[in-house]
């Protein structure tokens, strides 16, 4: 046989190294353009030569822009992976947190805790964990039959229990005329800007052992894909590991949407290109979604702080056009 | 030595019961073949050795160990299964499925070694497909995926293999072909071959021993000549059939009879 037996490891590592590169190079230009202006060379000179800047640039660059890239590539790369898993459990290519109503659910979780008065971190994450918990059980309660999750009452399950969501926040933001829901509208698309340093380090403790968990499950979610009994037959044991994926995902994007809001398609867009470039295997699609997701995201986020003449928009509004008319492709052929 | 001993075995889907006091052995090395009319069983009975369905009640020895003390990973190391219907949407290549028959014998990581590539390497070419080997799933034909199917699960190295009506939807040279191949398997590697069937004549032909269900329940199990014979199979199936020894060898075979000609006479 042509391939290598390291084959499949070398290619890993080498797509890993590829893809740390690049997310490295739009980290730098996340952190170099803002709304005080773009200031590449001077940061160039400040982070290879060690030249003095000026300290009031140093303290955005450092106390707000990286916080915030640094949030946008967790957000990218949990919700892309989110995405990945959904599609690979539910057999569907049209799963995604946000179209299932995961991302809705954690984040009516996440708008009760802060009424609640709640503390960000365990309180409103710890709400919005059980919100997505509650819409996953929901989703597959409606659209479960005796054992088969079909496709399509699996997405109409997951628009509604979207819709649902959707209103509740409604309610609760028509309802309170408070100081603690000022932010809340600009959340629920998607909002990196109020990023610290502290939140980008608890999401990281919570997110990367997430990461691990479902690196290491990664060829069993091939084996997924061939249908519960011949996994079965195979030596996975189905229900175990789907419970744990499902609750694994359910967790990563309940965490992500506590701190960054609602940001849909995500998980759409980059598992379907990266199919596209890379086959089906998911030991290289697993490490490719996180460091791809959060390449994406912080692209997007710099198109939108940057787009605007004033101010800034969602970052959700970027990505859903780009993944709502994608999302309608994939419809009609998954049609066809 | 017993490959599969089952006692008693009684299973349900519901309140309805699919099969009842079934009691068997098959024995290592053998090629053992599961017959009768539609909604008999068979598959259920298969299903259950392959612990997909869990029985009511009952016992059931997998080389001589109770199914209940396997894992998921060590039951796969000793049984693999092939499907009536293969997945053809399925995307990835024939090469990588047939590794995937490797993965209850991979580390923690799911990483294939150089080992893992050559016996996948050698289950392609004991079923023919080495010239496959690149090519997607999708692009074979209905027999070409059966026995990608058979590789992966010959890559498995199992001890007993089970087919589900492996025959069903392929041609006349694919049927036979299958069949061949699941007598080298037996004869060349030892392995044992429990397969449910339609087809009566290819049972004969290719059966050590064959077992027939009617309604759930064991009718006869013994050597194709002593299973079928005119008499049992009537009553099993409800219909004429003609039962004469095989012009090709020491085994009966069976040929319908229409209707025109039983009014006829």
């Amino acid at each position: 046989m042509s391939r290598q037996p390291r084959f499949l490891i070398r290619r890993i590592v080498t797509l890993s190294v590829l893809l740390s590169l690049l997310l490295l190079a739009v980290t730098v230009l996340g952190i170099s353009i803002g709304s005080s202006g773009s200031n590449l060379y001077s940061l160039y000179q400040y982070l290879i030569h060690g030249e003095e800047i000026d300290p009031v640039l140093k303290s955005i660059v450092w106390r707000i822009r990286l916080p915030r890239v640094l949030l946008a590539i967790q957000t990218g790369a949990a919700l892309s992976l989110g995405g990945l898993v959904f599609q690979a459990i539910l057999r569907n290519p049209l799963a995604e947190p946000y179209i299932l109503g995961i991302s809705g659910g954690s984040a009516v979780g996440a708008i009760l805790g802060i009424l609640m008065g709640l503390a960000y971190f365990p309180g409103v994450s710890l709400m919005a964990f059980a919100g997505s918990i509650a819409t996953l059980l929901t989703i597959l309660l409606i659209s479960m039959g005796q054992t088969i999750v079909k496709k399509d009452s699996l997405l109409l399950s997951g628009v509604m229990v979207n819709a649902f969501c959707s209103s509740v926040i409604m309610f609760f933001i028509s309802m309170t005329h408070d100081t603690r829901l000022h932010n809340i509208l600009f959340w629920i698309m998607g909002d990196f800007s109020l990023a610290n340093m502290q939140q980008v380090l608890v999401l990281f403790i919570l997110l990367v052992p997430c990461f691990l968990l479902i690196f290491w499950l990664s060829h069993t979610m091939n084996l997924l894909l061939m249908g519960k009994e011949m996994a079965l037959t195979m030596g996975v044991n189905v229900k175990v590991i789907t419970v744990t994926l499902l609750l694994t995902t359910s967790f990563m994007v309940s965490a992500i949407v506590a701190y960054s809001g609602l940001v849909g398609f995500v998980g759409l867009v980059i598992p379907h290109l990266l199919r596209l470039l890379l086959g089906s295997d998911h030991r290289l699609l697993v490490p490719a979604c996180i460091l791809g997701g959060g390449t994406y995201m912080v692209l997007c986020d710099l198109l939108a702080r940057n787009l605007p003449e004033q101010g800034e928009m969602p970052v959700g509004v970027i990505t859903a056009f780009i993944g709502a008319p994608l999302f309608i492709f994939l419809l009609r052929k998954a049609r066809q | 030595m017993i490959a599969v001993h089952i006692e008693n075995l009684q299973c349900s889907y519901g309140k309805e019961p699919i099969l009842q006091e079934i009691s068997f052995s098959i024995e290592t090395g053998e090629f053992f073949i599961i017959i009768g009319p539609n909604g008999s069983g068979k598959t259920t009975l298969l299903k259950t050795i392959n612990s997909i369905i869990k029985p009511q009640q009952g016992n059931m020895e997998i080389l001589g160990t109770p199914f209940q003390t396997y894992t998921r990973k060590s039951l796969a190391r000793l049984l693999a299964f092939v499907p009536q219907e293969v997945p053809s949407d399925f995307p990835f290549t024939v090469k990588d499925v047939v590794l995937m028959g490797r993965y209850p014998h991979l580390g923690v990581f799911g990483l294939e070694k150089e080992q893992d590539q050559e016996i996948a390497k050698e289950a392609m070419e004991f079923t023919d497909i080495l010239h496959l080997a690149t090519r997607r799933l999708s692009q074979l034909s209905g027999g070409e995926r059966q026995r990608v199917f058979i590789a992966r699960a010959i890559c498995q190295e199992p001890q007993i293999i089970l087919l589900d009506e492996p025959t069903a939807s392929l041609d006349l040279a694919h049927q036979v072909r299958t069949m061949d191949l699941m007598e080298r398997l037996k004869r060349e590697k030892g392995i044992t071959v429990v397969m449910v069937s339609h087809d009566i004549n290819l049972a004969a032909m290719y059966g050590d021993r064959l077992l027939l269900l009617k309604e759930g329940k064991i009718v006869k199990l013994g050597k194709p000549a002593n299973v079928i014979t005119f008499e049992i199979l009537e009553e099993a199936y409800g219909c004429v059939l003609m039962v004469n020894p095989s012009p090709l060898g020491d085994f009966p075979q069976v040929t319908l009879v229409p209707q025109r000609i039983l009014l006829n006479s």
